[in-house]
């Protein structure tokens, strides 16, 4: 059973791996062959090369996904019967929606989005992309416009990021923070008020009572969204914990990401998160095991000459000391997360940046 | 001026281009010269002891990976610990600050502090004077940064601390680090690329964001896994033509290899050539230097590239008025 046709009941499909792996590709060419299956797809991207954003009409960041062109589609040996849309994620703006639409008025949307740690510092520390990538999966899950949904996730140093983004979203809105903050005689009061306690002192003197204020603005400001954020929070655990979502884990062949795959998988057990499959990317694949290199290169002497052949002989044993490594990647990555029909892409040769290419990887899903 | 011969050589770069590799190897050949070098990396990684395939050592420990040759992975709530100690005037003050549950929930909460609590300890490692007692000062600090986004975020967060908080101890830290930070005469920065159209991109793009958000001007660039260039135009034709005849089996799948192979470095050549043209900066290429066994980086091969080519070594710019 191919890994598409397992797919075919899902209606959230979350692609994790470490950067450079090829995610986006990967999830392109998913949502490419679920939509020749018929299904209506919209693959969330990140940051998608920009010759494959060109390739599926992603010129803009629209933030809303749109239907990729069927005519663009058409001809690469594939019929497809269903819709591809697709969309690149803005992660400020999914941000700025999020909290308008979750704040009970105008006034604490606008002092949310006014306040100055917002602006500076929100958008651009680790974690917001991760929080804002599966915050959008959960506004298209609920909104169902779509049969499935394919997310390509952020390419994060750290995927753990990534699953954890919802926990300490919850954990932090539950209240545990922001119950010290705004109680009445919680740390914002004691900041902007008098404050005697020692403790507030030395805080003040460590950070510097500006920044404090700031803080205290912010959280006070933020607490006006406590309820909807909680609620969204607990939504996107039960969506990512529903048996009609699934993760794939992407590697390729060399020794980080098989250690992040490795690392990300044993997460996905931990906090009990469907895992749906393992694509490995450019493995590099003996074709002619049975044929010595010194052979290929002797028996080439001939039609090529013999510097000639010495040189396609260098070239095949550099590359069969890739096939070997990838070998080994592969055995150690289906031992640790007992698979054995993991999907194999072979490595090709150039970047995939159309239509075209993502057809040839479906192929090989 | 060497690279080496900064204090701190920030490395970063796309994610999945080898950014470990290459901070690995560069403390490889600053240890040889030796210069008592420390590779540091953050967020609770250990990944350059596992590119050195060194046992990861203590959190927070500086560990001895080789001699002269030591590495530190950053956890920044040890280094709010050592921060705390470091500004408040007692002990007691600082177990009392570092023990509060509402400090802790704030300081957890709080955008950016995680950024700029490691990019402090990142500058303390590269003081004359230590603050950690006891701690002997390096001629080098590599740093493993995190890739592109998160890198220049991680840099910038002294100088948004600075303007954020504006008065009191945090703004007078985090704009003593931020200068220290801009001086091109102590803080080099080498981006990590591929010769990939994406690799590509978002360093000509790092490049940018380092000149607009941190006034800061890229050092080096090293584009890793290069394939060779084995094959030149007479050799092609030469290929294509032995194809049309009867080669095949293994020997016609060699030469379909070696074309394709071939057409790999040449599109290789050109990202790398636009590139350079881009930057201003001519790349040094680092071979696919792999042990097949592990599967890691062979450092040693790469270091010694890096020795005999090297000019990414030599011709740091930026020395001779060129930044502004």
């Amino acid at each position: 059973m191919s890994l598409l046709d397992r797919l075919a009941d899902k209606r959230v499909v979350v692609v994790a791996g470490s950067g450079g792996v090829g995610k986006t590709t990967t999830s392109a060419a998913i949502a490419l062959g679920l939509a020749a299956r018929g299904r209506r797809v919209a693959v969330v991207t990140i940051d998608p090369a920009k010759r494959l954003a060109q390739a599926l009409g992603l010129e803009e960041l629209g933030n809303e996904p749109r239907r990729v062109d069927p005519a663009r589609l058409s001809g690469h040996g594939l019929a497809v019967s269903g819709e591809l849309w697709a969309m690149m994620l803005d992660p400020k703006r999914t941000f700025d929606d999020l909290i308008a639409r979750l704040a009970p008025d105008a006034r604490t949307r606008d002092d949310v989005l006014a306040n100055r740690i917002y602006q500076e510092l929100s958008s651009a520390v680790a974690g917001s992309q991760e929080f804002t990538a599966i915050a959008k999966l959960y506004e298209l899950d609920r909104e169902g416009d779509f049969d499935v949904l394919v997310l390509d996730t952020p390419p994060s140093r750290n995927t753990l990021d990534f699953l954890d983004a919802p926990d300490r979203l919850t954990g932090f809105f539950e209240g545990r923070a922001l119950k010290v903050l705004l109680a009445p005689t919680g740390l914002a009061t004691r900041v902007v008020g008098r404050g005697g306690s020692i403790m507030f002192g030395v805080l003040r003197r460590v950070t510097g009572v500006d920044l404090l204020a700031d803080l205290s603005v912010f959280f006070r400001a933020l607490g006006g969204l406590l309820e909807g954020f909680r609620e969204r929070a607990a939504g996107i655990k039960r969506l990512l914990a529903d048996p009609a979502t699934t993760f794939l884990v992407v590697a390729s062949p060399e020794r980080e990401p098989v250690e992040e795959a490795i690392f990300f998988h044993g997460r996905l057990r931990e906090a009990g998160m469907p895992f749906g499959g393992l694509v490995i990317n450019r493995v590099h694949g003996d074709e002619h095991p049975e044929a010595s290199t010194e052979d290929v290169a002797a028996a080439l002497e001939e039609p090529l000459g013999a510097a000639l052949a010495g040189a396609v002989g260098e070239n095949l044993a550099a590359f069969r000391r890739l096939a070997a490594r990838d070998a080994r990647a592969v055995e150690r990555l289906r031992t640790r997360l007992e698979v054995d029909d993991s999907v194999l892409v072979p490595q090709l040769d150039g970047d995939v940046h159309d239509v075209g290419g993502l057809a040839a990887i479906q192929r090989h899903l | 001026m060497s690279l080496l011969d900064h204090r701190l050589v920030v490395v970063t770069g796309k994610g999945g281009t080898g950014k470990t590799t290459v901070a690995a190897t560069l403390g490889v050949v600053a240890a040889r010269t030796g210069r008592r070098t420390i590779v540091a990396e953050v967020a609770r990684r250990a990944d350059v002891s596992g590119a050195l395939a060194a046992p990861a050592g203590e959190p927070f420990a500086e560990t001895q990976l080789r001699p002269g040759l030591f590495h530190i992975s950053i956890d920044p709530e040890d280094a709010m610990e050592e921060y705390l100690r470091d500004q408040l005037p007692s002990r007691h003050l600082a177990d009392l600050l570092g023990q509060s549950r509402s400090f802790g929930l704030l300081a957890a909460a709080t955008p950016g502090l995680r950024e700029l609590l490691s990019m402090g300890k990142v500058w303390e490692l590269a003081q004359d004077e230590r603050r950690t007692p006891g701690a002997r000062a390096y001629d080098l600090v590599v740093l493993d940064a995190p890739a592109t986004g998160h890198g220049v975020a991680a840099l910038a967060a002294p100088a948004t601390f600075a303007r954020a908080a504006r008065t009191g101890p945090v703004a007078r830290q985090g704009r003593l680090i931020a200068q220290w930070l801009a001086d091109p005469a102590r803080t080099a920065v080498v981006a990590v690329a591929r010769a990939e159209e994406l690799a590509v991109a978002e360093t000509v793009a790092l490049a940018e964001q380092l000149r607009a958000r941190l006034g800061m001007e890229l050092d080096g660039v090293v584009v890793n896994a290069v394939s060779s260039d084995r094959f030149d135009e007479d050799a092609e034709a030469r290929l294509r033509a032995a194809l049309t005849e009867d080669i095949e089996g293994a020997s016609g799948w060699a030469v379909r290899r070696a074309l394709a192979d071939l057409g790999v470095a040449r599109a290789q050549r050109a990202l790398m050539e636009r590139l350079a043209g881009d930057l201003g900066l001519s790349p040094l290429c680092l071979p696919l230097a792999v042990d097949p066994q592990s599967g890691s980086a062979d450092l040693d091969a790469l270091a010694a590239v890096i020795e005999s080519d090297g000019h990414v070594l030599r011709e740091v710019r930026g020395k001779g008025g060129q930044r502004s």
